[in-house]
C-alpha cells in the first residue's frame, strides 16, 4: 500500500502549496507580534479604560478556539456585507486571505500580549529603578533598557507561539485557501490515498516547524552570548 | 442542542485529557530514562506531535487508525475491517496530541524538584515505590498543575478540530445550525460563548487545585 | 536521536500500513451506510440533528428490499472514498457520480438517479437574464455541448464560481470554464450557499435539484438557476452507491433492490416528494 514512487509525485505538488503557509504565518506572526506589543505595552499604564477592553480582547481569544474565531471572521461576518460595504471595509472581508490573515493575527496578537506582559514584568524591578536614577524618563526606560531584557526573555515562549501559528496556518484550507494542507485534502480527493498524502504533509509541516525551531535557538543564543559555555 | 453538543465536547476533551495523561506520562518517564532506546522514542514522539498541525494529526488518525486496527485484528485471525467509532476515534487523537504536550510538563516539574529530596528519602529508608508515592508524585503534581491549566486549554480548543471528522461536537452542531439556519454569525458566536464559559469555569477547578497543591508551600 | 532509528520506527509503521486487506465475507447481513450529510435535499442533517432526505429514504427502502439491518452514518465528502477502502463503512450513498476514475479505486451499483448539473446566479447578472433553461446536454454529444458552453463563456467571465471540491462540478468547471472563471473550492455546499449569499461569489456550479433546494430559501429571492443543464462526461453514468471492489455479493443485492425500486415507482415517488422532479435513471 506504501509506495514511494507515489511520495516522489505528491511531494513536489504539496510543496506548491508552502509559499502560501509561509505567507499566512509569516504575515500574521509580524502583524501579530506589532499588535501584542502594543498591548502589552497599554497595558503598563494603570487606566482601568486602556486595560480592561484589552484584558477582554486577550481571555476571548484565549478562550476560544481558532477554528471558531475563524468560522465567524469568515461566514459569520460574511451576513453583515451591507454594514462592512457602508464602511468600506467590504474588500477585506470579502478575500478569504485577509480573512484568514485577521484571525491568525488576533490570535497570535492575544497570545503574544501575555508572553510580553509576563516578560516585561519579570525584568528585575531594581533595572527600570536605576535608569529612572540615572534621569531617564519612562518612555526611554521601557525603550532602553526594560524592551530589550524582556524581549530576549520572551524568546523561548514566543517561539513555541510562532510554531502554534505555523501549525494554525492549516486551518485556513477550511476557508478555500489552498495551502499545504488544502492541496493535501485536494489530492486525497483526486487519489483518494488519505494516509500517504497525510504523512507527505506531515512530514513537510516537521521540517518547516524544526527549521523554524533551529533559527530561533541560534537567534536566542546569539542574544545570549553571557550563557554560552 | 448547542448545549448537549457542548456536553460531547466536554466528554471528548476530559477523556482525551487523561487519556494525555497516560501517554504524557510514559513519554516522559522513557525520557528520563537512563537507555537511549525509550528516550529516543519519547523524543520522536513528542516531536511529532507537537511538529505536526493537529489537523493532519487528526485525519491521520481517522484514515490511518482504523488500518492499522484491522491490520493487527488479521493478525489474530480475525475477518472483515475494525473501525474505530468517531468518539473513540476523537478520544484517541487528542490523547496522543496532548500527550505530547503533557510530556514536557510532567519531565520539566520532575527537573524541578529539589535533589536533597531523593537523599532525604534514601536516608528515611524509603523503597524506591515509596519514594516515588510519597516523596516525589505530590510534588510533581504541584510543580505540573499549571503547566497542566495550559495544556487543558489547549485540548479544549483542539476537541473543536475534531469537527472535521464528522463527530457531531460544539463546533460542528454549529456549523449544521449555520447552515440549515442561514445565521452564522449568531452560531459561531454562540459556540464560541459555550467553549469560553468551559474555558474559564475549568480554569477555576486548576486554581483551586493549584492553591490545594502549594499549602504549606510560602509564597513568594 | 539517531536517523537509523527514526527509519526503524517508521518502518514499523509502515509495515503495519501495508497489511493486505482483504475482502470481508459475502452477503452481509448488517451494513454501514455513509452519506455526506450536508447536500440538502439529496441528504442532509435536519434541525434536530437527525439525517434525512432522499437518499436517506432511499437507502431505508432498499435495505427492507434486501431484508438486511442498516446503519446510516455522516462523514464528510472528502473522507467518503478513502474511509470506504480502509472499511469505515460498507457503502457510500451520497449523491456520488459513477465516474472512470472513481471507478479506478471503488466500484458502483448501477446508477439511481440521473440529475443534470448548471449554475446558480444572481437574476440581474448577465447570465441570469437568460432565466432558467429546461435545456439537457450529454457531454458525449460534443459538438451540441461544446456550442452550449460557449454561449455561457462571454456571461461568466472574469466571475467567481463557488463549487465543492472533489466533486465532477469541480472537474467539468476545471475542463470547461478554467480560462474563464476564477474557481473557488468549498468543503461542503452549505458553505458555499453562504458564500453566495454573503457576495463573495458571483455564481454556484452544482446539481440542478441542490441548487433548487437552496435558492428556495427566502435570502436566495433574488438568485436563479440559468442555462442548461449538463450530464455525461465527467460527470458520468448518474448517481450510484459507491462499494468495495470485492463486495460483489453485497452489488449484486443492491442492483437487484434498485432494479425493484424503479420498476415499482418507489424511486419516482420519493424523488418528486424531496427534488419535485423525476431522476429516475432511464434504461
Amino acid at each position: 500500500m506504501i509506495d514511494p514512487g507515489f511520495f516522489l509525485e505528491i511531494i513536489p505538488k504539496l510543496l506548491a502549496g508552502l509559499p502560501l503557509t509561509l505567507e499566512l504565518a509569516g504575515t500574521s506572526v509580524l502583524l501579530g507580534f506589532g499588535l501584542a506589543l502594543v498591548l502589552a505595552l497599554a497595558q503598563q499604564g494603570e487606566r482601568t479604560y486602556a486595560v480592561l477592553p484589552i484584558r477582554i480582547f486577550v481571555a476571548i481569544f484565549r478562550g476560544t478556539p481558532l477554528l471558531v474565531q475563524i468560522f465567524l471572521i469568515y461566514y459569520g461576518l460574511g451576513q453583515f456585507r451591507p454594514a462592512l460595504q457602508s464602511v468600506g471595509l467590504w474588500w477585506l472581508f470579502r478575500e478569504p486571505y485577509w480573512c484568514a490573515i485577521i484571525a491568525l493575527t488576533l490570535n497570535t496578537g492575544a497570545y503574544g500580549s501575555e508572553i510580553l506582559r509576563g516578560a516585561i514584568r519579570n525584568v528585575p524591578r531594581g533595572l527600570s529603578e536605576a535608569a529612572l536614577a540615572l534621569g531617564l524618563n519612562r518612555f526611554r526606560t521601557m525603550r532602553l533598557v526594560v524592551l530589550p531584557l524582556a524581549l530576549r526573555q520572551a524568546l523561548p515562549a514566543y517561539s513555541n507561539e510562532i510554531i502554534l501559528m505555523v501549525k494554525g496556518t492549516s486551518l485556513a484550507s477550511i476557508i478555500t485557501l489552498t495551502e499545504v494542507t488544502g492541496i493535501a485534502q485536494e489530492l486525497i480527493s483526486q487519489t483518494y490515498r488519505a494516509i500517504e498524502v497525510f504523512i507527505a504533509a506531515g512530514a513537510i509541516y516537521l521540517i518547516l516547524n524544526f527549521l523554524i525551531v533551529r533559527g530561533l535557538t541560534l537567534l536566542e543564543a546569539r542574544l545570549t552570548p553571557y550563557r554560552q559555555r | 442542542m448547542l448545549l448537549e453538543a457542548a456536553g460531547v465536547t466536554l466528554l471528548l476533551s476530559v477523556l482525551g485529557f487523561f487519556l494525555g495523561a497516560v501517554f504524557g506520562g510514559l513519554a516522559a518517564a522513557g525520557r528520563l530514562y537512563s537507555s537511549k532506546v525509550p528516550r529516543g522514542l519519547a523524543s520522536v514522539y513528542g516531536t511529532v506531535f507537537r511538529g505536526v498541525p493537529d489537523l493532519l494529526s487528526i485525519y491521520l488518525f481517522y484514515y490511518g487508525g482504523s488500518i492499522a486496527l484491522t491490520s493487527i485484528a488479521r493478525l489474530f485471525g480475525s475477518q472483515g475491517f475494525v473501525g474505530l467509532p468517531t468518539l473513540a476515534t476523537g478520544i484517541l487523537t487528542i490523547g496522543f496530541i496532548s500527550g505530547a504536550y503533557q510530556s514536557e510538563v510532567y519531565r520539566g516539574a520532575y527537573l524541578a524538584i529539589d535533589k536533597g529530596q531523593f537523599d532525604a528519602a534514601k536516608a528515611l529508608a524509603l523503597t524506591r515505590l515509596q519514594t516515588l508515592r510519597l516523596v516525589i508524585v505530590p510534588q510533581l503534581l504541584r510543580h505540573a498543575i499549571p503547566g497542566l491549566g495550559n495544556v487543558w486549554q489547549l485540548v479544549l480548543k483542539d476537541s473543536a478540530l475534531i469537527s472535521v471528522i464528522g463527530l457531531v461536537e460544539l463546533m460542528r452542531q454549529a456549523q449544521i445550525g449555520a447552515g440549515s439556519t442561514r445565521e452564522p454569525f449568531l452560531f459561531y458566536c454562540a459556540a464560541a460563548a459555550l467553549y469560553f464559559a468551559i474555558a474559564g469555569l475549568t480554569d477555576l477547578v486548576f486554581n483551586r487545585a493549584e492553591a490545594n497543591a502549594s499549602r504549606g508551600i510560602a509564597h513568594r | 536521536m539517531t536517523f537509523r532509528r527514526l527509519a526503524a520506527v517508521a518502518a514499523t509503521f509502515m509495515t503495519l500500513l501495508s497489511a493486505p486487506l482483504a475482502g470481508a465475507a459475502d452477503a452481509p447481513k448488517e451494513i454501514k451506510i455513509a452519506t455526506e450529510g450536508a447536500y440538502a435535499p439529496w441528504n442532509f442533517t435536519n434541525a434536530e440533528g437527525k439525517l434525512d432526505g432522499l437518499e436517506i429514504e432511499l437507502a431505508n427502502d432498499l435495505c427492507a428490499r434486501m431484508k438486511i439491518k442498516c446503519t446510516i452514518v455522516a462523514q464528510n465528502w472528502d473522507g467518503l472514498i478513502p474511509s470506504l477502502t480502509v472499511g469505515k463503512f460498507d457503502v457510500i450513498m451520497a449523491s456520488m457520480f459513477i465516474t472512470p476514475k472513481r471507478l479506478e479505486t471503488i466500484d458502483f451499483t448501477q446508477p439511481y438517479a440521473v440529475d443534470p448539473s448548471g449554475f446558480a446566479v444572481a437574476k440581474n447578472s448577465d447570465l441570469g437574464k437568460l432565466g432558467i433553461s429546461k435545456e439537457k446536454f450529454k457531454l458525449e454529444d460534443e459538438a451540441a455541448s461544446k456550442a452550449a458552453i460557449e454561449k455561457l463563456k462571454p456571461l461568466l467571465k472574469g466571475k467567481v464560481v463557488g463549487v465543492q471540491s472533489g466533486t465532477t462540478n469541480l472537474d467539468f468547471l476545471k475542463k470547461y470554464f478554467a480560462d474563464t472563471v476564477e474557481i473557488r473550492e468549498y468543503k461542503t455546499t452549505e458553505q458555499h450557499d453562504l458564500d453566495l449569499a454573503a457576495g463573495r461569489v458571483d455564481a454556484l456550479f452544482a446539481q440542478q435539484t441542490a441548487l433548487a433546494a437552496t435558492l428556495a430559501k427566502p435570502e436566495f429571492a433574488d438568485y436563479t438557476i440559468a442555462g442548461p443543464g449538463f450530464v455525461g462526461g465527467v460527470f458520468g453514468l448518474g448517481t450510484g452507491a459507491g462499494l468495495r471492489k470485492e463486495d460483489k455479493a453485497l452489488k449484486d443485492m443492491f442492483n437487484k433492490a434498485i432494479d425493484a425500486a424503479i420498476a415499482d415507482g418507489t424511486i419516482k415517488r420519493i424523488s418528486e416528494k424531496w427534488v419535485h422532479t423525476d431522476v429516475t435513471p432511464v434504461k
